[in-house]
């Protein structure tokens, strides 16, 4: 579908992939604190650079879902830096063509996208909530150990524990 | 260029998901510019977040954004990003907008030390900077306050976790206390960030502790 997008500018491919992630990014955009304006804003700027830059999209490097997350985490990072120069950094700016890159850097994620979800469900419920706390509600660790009123330290070794677990359960499936 | 000490797993984790704060994002981009362990690892962690994305429950879009965002499509294609090879990291070459370590003003905080303070957007916590240490200078015993990353550019520095040379990225535990040693032959440059108060506790603090009476 975005390969639609991307080598025949196919506006009708564009609607589904709009229709399908829209919304999504609408609900993301207000988990972390936006009014329905501004995330309609950012759903409007994100699915805009979905479609101008859709050729630069790599399967291999993620599923389309990640490749959308990432433009949205950007532009919202973005608009609360808007009065600096401070762009957020993505991957997509080192990613020179001459660069060496690993083969396990290439992922398989059209298999893995399912295998995330169930992988999810695996692992401890305070694992669990630290992850939607960072990627959903975008709370930084120092307020996250605030809010639970536990240690930084404590918070950082559950988040690595989380992010372990998880790389290990995606990895055993592969 | 051998990297041997990497970003904490907690630290990838919140790059990926945004919310690592502006200075701290800046030095951990920096390392993974350099470091293509690292940047696996954020793509995986960056396939959560997506995951994350995929599983949210639908929010409608009004028909009038939805209409108004196909509306303002044209055939215009993004230019791919033009990546500039160089020994300075690309998040950093753009903040000194060009300029090497040698056209900074550096400003002389203390015998060996000196400091070039780099522009955060309006608000942003903490503070990032380049450190520029004369060879041979043992810093003063120092903890971490957990939200601090130091970035090697140039020269070496040793203590008991290890040997950080270019590209290495100390991104300790608040519990780790140490004394590096500056590395003869030359100076030592490093991208230094924190989102703590300066206070003694921090590398920074501590360097210039005895000289400021902090």
């Amino acid at each position: 579908m975005l390969f639609r997008v991307a080598s025949e500018r196919d506006r009708a491919a564009f609607a589904v992939i709009f229709d399908h992630f829209a919304p999504r990014v609408k609900s993301f955009m207000m988990r972390k604190g936006a009014s329905a304006e501004v995330a309609e804003d950012l759903v409007q700027e994100t699915m805009i650079a979905v479609w101008s830059k859709a050729a630069l999209y790599v399967p291999e490097r993620g599923a389309a879902s990640t490749w959308v997350f990432t433009i949205a985490r950007n532009l919202r990072i973005d608009r609360l830096r808007r009065e600096s120069s401070a762009h957020f950094t993505d991957l997509e700016d080192f990613d020179a063509p001459s660069d060496d890159v690993p083969g396990d850097e290439a992922l398989n994620r059209s298999q893995e996208d399912s295998q995330v979800a169930r992988a999810l469900a695996q692992i401890p419920p305070e694992q669990r909530e630290l992850l939607i706390l960072s990627y959903v509600e975008d709370v930084p660790q120092s307020m996250i150990a605030e809010r639970l009123n536990l240690p930084l330290g404590t918070v950082k070794s559950r988040m690595r524990l989380a992010y372990r677990r998880m790389r290990k359960l995606l990895e055993v499936v592969n | 260029m051998t990297i041997v000490h990497h970003l904490d797993d907690a630290t990838i984790l919140s790059y990926a998901a945004g919310t690592l704060g502006e200075a701290l994002s800046v030095a951990a981009a920096c390392h993974i510019s350099m470091c293509a362990q690292c940047r696996t690892a954020v793509r995986k962690a960056e396939a959560l977040g997506g995951e994350m994305l995929d599983d949210l429950a639908a929010t409608a879009v009004s028909d009038a954004r939805r209409a108004a965002t196909l509306a303002s499509l044209d055939d215009a294609r993004a230019a791919k990003p033009v990546v500039v090879k160089s020994d300075m990291p690309a998040p950093l070459q753009r903040l000194l907008q060009g300029q090497g370590f040698d056209q900074l003003r550096w400003r002389k905080k203390a015998p060996g030390v000196s400091v070039y303070e780099l522009p955060l957007s309006k608000g942003a916590k903490g503070s990032l900077k380049l450190l520029s240490i004369a060879s041979g200078m043992t810093m003063l015993e120092h903890g971490h306050g957990g939200e601090e990353l130091t970035l090697v550019l140039q020269g070496a520095f040793k203590d008991k976790v290890g040997r950080f040379a270019r590209g290495d990225i100390a991104d300790l535990d608040e519990d780790t206390e140490h004394c590096p040693i500056i590395e003869k032959g030359e100076t030592c440059i490093c991208l230094y960030a924190t989102e703590a108060p300066s206070h003694y506790k921090t590398l920074l603090g501590r360097l210039l502790q005895p000289f400021l009476k902090i």
